[in-house]
This record gives structure tokens, C-alpha cells and sequence, in this order.
């Protein structure tokens, strides 16, 4: 199911980030690092509250818009309940949705932000992800002081959080169309091996997404996967080819693969995941390369595992979905 | 239409493109670091024993409450779970691991309270081991009382 938008735009972006993701690929591009994962709060908890208000913050100063002109606020991170954000929107007082589809969060909010900004009385949508190491392993794994070895195929939860201003105004950055993907499950109930598990949805997302804007794998300049892992990448490649005949070339790259210098920073093993993953490189180096014209239209590809340690523990598969959003410089 | 891989193809595919686990090594590690634990324990029951002339079931109690005692101060102090992730399964054998699982649940749910917190989570991970210990302990308490008489 593909959308298309002909009057929604990007007017800023914003990140945050900890100290892990400071010392990997894109450090020096985040708006502000923390040193620490409690970032000077009581718990990892309020630590992920504090870091979606600082971004959301310094996203309202650089776009010099006050929070009372942004019509909705949509939020969506790891955590039962949407925590995080339900907890943070008490204080940033707009009218806010909470979304989940795990990792996948960050394409689904800019689909529902753009479709919102179809009707008249919205003009300006603030979408936020959130994830934190720490929350997330203490949620879906274990005690974070517990530290059991992990295999090379596991990923490590990105903690940061990222915001994009949607308007109606215009603007260089362009959103163009978005695929509201749908769940897939083929069996995988690896709970370390979330590459295997997205890979499949990825796939099919992106070719219904070309079949229904039909375009061609060569009218994108990069085609961007959220956090399917180096392993994850080359089964979402052989996949594609084998099953829909598309090669995506040197097209793909694959946020979780580069977020981190996997040389260095050992401990991430296949590389990162969770919402902020996308959101990090998107808006950072992806933004910036659309700014200065090194990319004129990008693929982006959130992938989430729907994982549930309840059903994993009842020895079910893990369910992905993947939605997609494709974004363009316009003159 | 929708087309898909068939679940077991699916599996065939992933296979050759995951990585290994290097199991020998792992087991290499494991066995060493679980070797050298159990050789400081013998140090330590050594010494007590020739030394303070304390009884053999003393000194091995002594030897258990110190290992236990370390294992949750290592955590407690944050560099543990460090340890145990590169030492494989060496360090979490042992009654360290014991050690280790508890104090490491404690400190995740120390902020949500007393009994709701620490009370209710710290056989989170441990509980399983005392659960099935008794259990076992049982069984073969009962083969051993039956068959060769106590």
C-alpha cells in the first residue's frame, strides 16, 4: 500500500546521542552526545524521557518554531507502553500520538505525520524516535549488569534519539511517497538474530514500493535499510534477487552497518538496532548529503522485529514489518 | 500477488550467510577460566586447611562465601559483566555465576522499590538454579537413600 504526497516537506531535523554512537561513524554530526547512559538522570528510563526533550528542544531552536505552533506531536519508542514518550509528552504539553512497530517506528511516523498534514487544520507535524541500550536489554533481554556473551549475529540497541519537523511549508527536502508495509513472518525464532527475521519484510516492502511508484531499483540514489545487521544485508541482497529478481546493486546500504566502527567497537557485533538506528544516519549524513546535492532521492527503510518475549518463551516466530518512505530534493 | 520463500529454502539461505561461533575456542575459554576458579578454590580451601587448621567442610564453606562474596562485589562494582562476556561460560558456571545473576538483577530493579522491586526480581535469573537444584537434589537424594543407603 503506497501513499503519495505532493505538499509535505522536511523543514529540520534534530539528533541526540550516547556514548557509544559519540565514538562511531557519524559522531561529530549529532546535535548533542552524552557521556553517560543515565545522562545525568535517576534511571535509564528518564534518561531515554530526558533525551527525546533535548531533541526535541534543539530541533524547535534550529527551526526557531515554538512548541505551541506544532499541531501534533508523534512519538514512538522500544519500551511496553510507549513509555518513554508517554511520559515525555506530559511535559512538551501538544496532542500526541504514540506509535509502535519497533524498529520500524521511525518510517511509520512520517507516513501517519504525512498523512496528517493532508487535512487543513494540521500544518506542522514533530516525529520523535527514542531507544536506549539499557531499557531495551533490560526489557527484551537481560539484567543489564548480567552481560552474557552475545553471537556474532546479534545487534546492539542504538541510544539516541532523532526528530524531523514536517510542514506544509515548502522547503529543499521532499517527501514523496510512503509504503505502509505488511507483516511478515517466515519463520525465524532467533531472538539474537533480528537480521534473518526483517530481512524477508525489507524485501517485500521495497518491491511493492517500486511496483507501485514504479520505479526502478536506478532512480534511487541510496536505498536505505534501518537496522538489519552486515548478515542481515547480505540476506536481504540474495533474498531480493532469489525471490522478486531485483538486484539492488551498490544501491543498499544498511544503517546498522555503518552507524558504528564495527573495527573498533567490538561489543556491537553485527552492528546496531532499534528506531534511532535509521534516525541517527537519516538525520545526519543522509539530511546533509540531500542538502548539499550528493543525493537527490533516497529509499528509506525502516525494519522492525514485532518480538515479544512472552510469545518467543511460547516458541513462536518473530513477526517484521518494514514501512517505507522515499524522500527527494526538489529545486 | 504476494510470492514468497518457502520457510525451509528461507532457512537454507540464512545458514550460509550467518556467521559461525568459534565453539572450540569458546569451549577453550570456558574450560580455562572455569579450571582457574576452581584452582584458586583449592588454593584457597589449601591454605585455610594447613594454615588456620581449620576442618575440610569449614574451610570448603569459607572458600564457597568468599567466591560468592567477590563474584557479587566484581558486579556490584560494575566491571563483572565485562568479565563474563569475554570468560564465555567459565565464569558463569560456577557458584560466581550464582553470585552474579542475583547482584545483577538487585542492581537492575533497585530503583523500583524494595519488595516490588529487588523482593520480587532478584530469582529472576537465579531462581531457575535453586528451583531445579532442590528438585534434582530430591531425586537423586532419594535413588542415592534407596539404592545405596543413605
Amino acid at each position: 500500500m503506497t501513499l503519495k504526497f505532493d505538499n509535505v516537506y522536511v523543514k529540520e531535523v534534530s539528533t541526540v546521542a550516547g556514548k557509544d554512537e559519540k565514538e562511531g561513524s557519524f559522531g561529530d554530526l549529532y546535535d548533542k552526545t552524552y557521556d553517560s547512559y543515565y545522562a545525568d538522570e535517576k534511571t535509564f528510563e528518564q534518561a531515554e524521557m530526558k533525551m527525546i526533550n533535548d531533541s526535541i528542544n534543539i530541533l524547535l531552536d534550529k527551526s526557531k518554531v515554538k512548541l505551541s505552533n506544532i499541531d501534533v506531536l508523534i512519538g514512538a519508542d522500544l519500551l511496553n507502553q510507549v513509555t518513554s514518550h508517554a511520559y515525555s509528552s506530559v511535559e512538551l504539553n501538544r496532542p500526541f500520538l504514540g506509535l509502535y512497530s519497533a524498529c520500524a517506528s521511525m518510517c511509520e511516523e512520517i507516513l501517519v505525520g504525512a498523512s496528517l498534514l493532508q487535512s487543513k487544520e494540521v500544518n506542522r507535524v514533530l516525529c520523535n524516535v527514542s531507544s536506549h541500550n539499557m531499557t531495551a536489554e533490560r526489557q527484551f533481554r537481560n539484567p543489564v549488569e548480567y552481560g552474557a556473551p552475545k553471537p556474532k549475529r546479534s545487534t546492539y540497541t542504538v541510544t539516541g534519539s532523532g526528530s524531523i519537523l514536517l510542514t506544509k511549508e515548502k522547503s529543499n527536502i521532499k517527501i514523496t511517497s510512503a509504503s505502509i508495509g505488511t507483516t511478515t513472518d517466515l519463520g525465524i525464532d532467533d531472538c539474537y538474530d533480528m537480521g534473518s527475521v526483517m530481512a524477508p519484510s525489507a524485501a517485500r516492502t521495497i518491491y511493492e514500493h517500486l511496483n507501485d511508484t514504479k520505479t526502478l531499483v536506478d532512480d534511487y540514489d541510496l536505498i536505505l535499510t534501518g537496522d538489519l545487521g552486515v548478515y542481515g544485508k547480505e540476506i536481504l541482497i540474495k533474498y531480493m534477487k532469489e525471490v522478486y529478481k531485483i538486484d539492488l546493486k551498490n544501491k543498499l546500504e544498511d544503517s546498522a552497518s555503518i552507524i558504528y566502527d564495527r573495527n573498533k567497537q567490538k561489543k556491537v557485533n553485527a552492528g546496531g538496532s532499534g528506531p534511532s538506528c535509521l534516525a541517527l544516519v537519516t538525520y545526519t549524513d543522509v539530511i546533509n548529503k540531500l542538502k548539499s546535492g550528493k543525493l537527490k532521492k533516497v529509499l528509506l527503510v525502516a525494519t522492525g522485529a514485532l518480538m515479544s518475549p512472552t510469545m518467543n518463551n511460547q516458541k513462536l516466530s518473530i513477526p517484521a514489518i518494514s514501512h517505507a518512505v522515499t524522500i527527494e530534493v526538489i529545486k | 500477488m504476494v510470492i514468497f520463500m518457502n520457510n525451509d529454502t528461507y532457512k537454507e539461505l540464512i545458514k550460509e550467510v550467518l556467521p559461525k561461533e568459534n565453539k572450540i575456542k569458546n569451549g577453550i575459554i570456558a574450560f580455562t577460566v572455569g579450571g582457574l576458579i576452581g584452582l584458586i578454590s583449592q588454593i584457597i580451601v589449601s591454605v585455610l586447611e594447613t594454615y588456620l587448621k581449620l576442618k575440610h567442610e569449614d574451610a570448603t564453606s569459607i572458600m564457597i562465601v568468599s567466591l560468592i562474596f567477590i563474584a557479587a562485589l566484581f558486579t556490584a562494582l560494575g566491571f563483572f559483566d565485562n568479565l563474563v562476556a569475554k570468560a564465555k561460560a567459565g565464569l558463569i558456571i560456577p557458584i560466581t555465576g550464582f553470585a552474579h545473576a542475583m547482584t545483577a538483577s538487585i542492581l537492575d530493579y533497585k530503583k523500583e522499590g524494595l519488595v516490588t522491586g529487588i523482593g520480587t526480581n532478584a530469582f529472576k535469573l537465579a531462581g531457575s538454579v535453586i528451583l531445579y537444584g532442590v528438585v534434582s537434589a530430591y531425586v537423586f537424594g532419594t535413588i542415592r537413600y534407596l539404592f545405596f543407603g543413605g
